[in-house]
């Protein structure tokens, strides 16, 4: 058995930073990965609020990680309703199709 | 525990609430009343902001000091100016619901509680307090696709700079032991309490930060949510919030990362320099006026961000006196776009303001004197935006700023000219509707400030002076 520290920690939120990123930018499915994909990201965070609170000891950090649950649900509610609104006009939530304006 | 000093805060929200509930109790239209009560809770705020004493509060969570104070009117400048200005364009648009002044002024606690954090916990809470609003209204018109599109793009990019912003702060609280901006700058003073990790995080935090002033290469939502948006929610896009992000940008950085200011100096130069490129040469092919904006304003971020790349409270005070002037003639001009309407229907396509000054010379003078301002030409207040920013460059030794500087202007007053010449020498096209007196109202207001603001440049001055002061010690 190896030990579990601080380093473990980080590098699996490091991980699912990277994950989180990358499935916004890769994906050319579906917009409801993209809202899973920020979900991802804010969890990794989470993490690595309630890691370094452990390590530090202090408990700002796991104040802190409640602060962001509530956050992600609120704005986990405000994109589908964004994505509802979307379909209702499109007809679709494939990525590809969110071209209307040119970038 | 000095929660008082939240007052201006508490009311605005209560108002807020008080306006929600109105709205929805009583049974006809109550969206002219609802903007009445919004921008009155605007009026009161404000003067409780100046009424208000200097501390720190909610156990060193929240600050007032000058640097707020300054910060928090101009927002709520920002804010009443967009509202004024909505009313009577989302109701010929048919979106005019009471909702949009009550998002409008929650969206506008967010940034005050931005413009006061001192910690980074409350930097977030303001900070997405700030975004939740915004995102509905960036989709508020909810049966135009264009509008949902705009929502959507900017929800999800807005989205993950938040997350990249938090897992900036989540660095730079594991490798400092600390969230409070003060401790961060006591802390860091010593170089050996600086760890790669710390600097990591404070590059993630900027690269968030970077992402809500729309600053190059993390502008690429500002063009569509500027076109997709209704205009009315473009107004308030392109003038508050982009103070309250620039605000916390300069707490962040000119309080507790001012001791690593080597480090994060190059960053901001490039971030600077690119976004004042993109902003010159990206809008010359526009067609349309809002698209022609977005760029402008991406540029108009890079002269501001100058004041932040030189590090001291001067340049602090040459990005502020900007932050006035520019949310002054954007609000403005944004004025004279929401004019352009024929019957009935809003049209922004820049061939659209054709021999303007031959149907309407009044708005074309004024939209004239916001684009010799937004080009920065001398007397108008755009010009003295640049000429703080410039000498605080040259007087920071960063000549490279002010020479980019100076030579994006150039090209960017090629575009801006241009549609001056399209209002007063081009063949007149169809007329616009009459103006709404809500308009007129803000359009003089604007263009008053803009065109005569040589005449007594002293008191913002001075007020930013003081603002400044508390930064970068």
């Amino acid at each position: 058995m190896i030990d579990v520290g601080l380093g473990h920690y980080l590098v699996v939120s490091a991980i699912l930073l990277v994950l989180g990123i990358f499935g916004i930018f890769l994906n050319r499915k579906n917009v409801i990965v993209i809202l899973m994909s920020i979900e991802l990201i804010l969890l990794a965070v989470n993490l690595n609020f309630v890691a370094f609170s452990a390590a530090l000891n202090d408990l700002a950090g796991q104040v802190m990680a409640m602060l962001v649950l509530t956050v992600a649900a609120a704005e986990a509610a405000i994109g589908l309703a964004i994505v509802v609104i979307y379909f209702r006009n499109r007809g679709s939530i494939q990525v590809e199709d969110v071209n209307l304006m040119k970038g | 525990m000095n929660w008082t000093l939240a007052i201006p805060e508490i009311v605005l929200a209560g108002i807020g609430m008080a306006t929600l509930m109105f709205g929805v109790l009583r049974k006809q239209d109550s969206t002219a009343m609802a903007t009445m009560f919004t921008i009155g809770g605007y009026l009161i705020a404000a003067l409780l902001v100046l009424t208000r004493t200097g501390g720190f509060g909610f156990h060193g969570q929240f600050v007032s000091d000058a640097f707020s104070a300054f910060n928090q009117i101009l927002i709520l400048s920002g804010a009443a100016l967009a509202s004024i200005m909505a009313l009577d364009w989302n109701r010929s648009q048919g979106i005019g619901r009471f909702e949009f002044p009550v998002l409008m002024l929650l969206s506008t606690v967010g940034m005050m509680i931005m413009a006061g954090a001192s910690n980074l916990m409350t930097l977030y809470l303001g900070l997405e307090l700030m975004s939740l609003a915004l995102y509905v209204l960036a989709a508020f018109a909810r049966d135009d696709l264009r509008s949902s599109e705009a929502g959507l793009k900017y929800f999800v990019l807005s989205g993950l700079a938040s997350g990249l912003l938090l897992y900036g702060i989540s660095l730079v609280y594991g490798f400092s032991g600390t969230m409070d901006m003060a401790s961060l700058h006591d802390l860091l003073m010593k170089p050996e309490s600086v760890s790669p990790g710390l600097v990591v995080g404070i590059v993630f935090v900027l690269v968030g930060l970077a992402f809500k002033v729309s600053a190059v290469p993390f502008h690429m939502w500002t063009p569509d949510v500027y076109e997709g948006a209704p205009t009315s929610v473009t107004v308030f896009f392109a003038t508050a919030p982009k103070v309250a992000a620039m605000a916390l940008l300069l707490r962040v950085m000119g309080t507790s990362f001012a001791s690593l200011a080597g480090a994060w100096q190059m960053l901001v130069v490039i971030v600077s320099i690119a976004s004042m490129l993109l902003g010159a040469f990206a809008a010359i092919g526009q067609t349309s006026i809002k698209r022609l904006m977005a760029y402008s304003s991406i540029g108009h971020m890079g002269y501001a961000l100058i004041g932040l790349a030189v590090a001291t409270a001067a340049g602090v005070r040459g990005t502020l006196v900007y932050m006035v002037i520019y949310v002054f003639m954007t609000a403005g001009t944004f004025g004279c776009i929401l004019a352009m309407r024929r019957k009935g229907r809003a049209v922004e396509k820049i061939a659209d303001l054709s021999g303007l000054a031959a149907n309407d010379p009044m708005l074309a003078m004024a939209l004239a004197v916001f684009m010799f301002s937004l080009a920065g030409i001398p007397l108008m207040s755009g010009f003295f935006a640049k000429l703080y920013i410039f000498l605080a460059a040259v007087q920071g030794g960063l000549w490279t700023l002010a020479v980019v500087g100076v030579l994006t202007s150039v090209v960017g007053a090629f575009y801006y000219i241009r549609i001056v010449k399209i209002m007063y020498f081009d063949a007149p096209a169809e007329r616009f509707d009459p103006r709404p007196a809500s308009l007129s109202f803000v359009v003089a207001v604007t263009g008053l400030f803009t065109g005569f603001f040589f005449l007594f440049p002293a008191p913002v001055v001075a007020a930013a002076q003081a603002a400044a002061s508390v930064l970068f010690r």
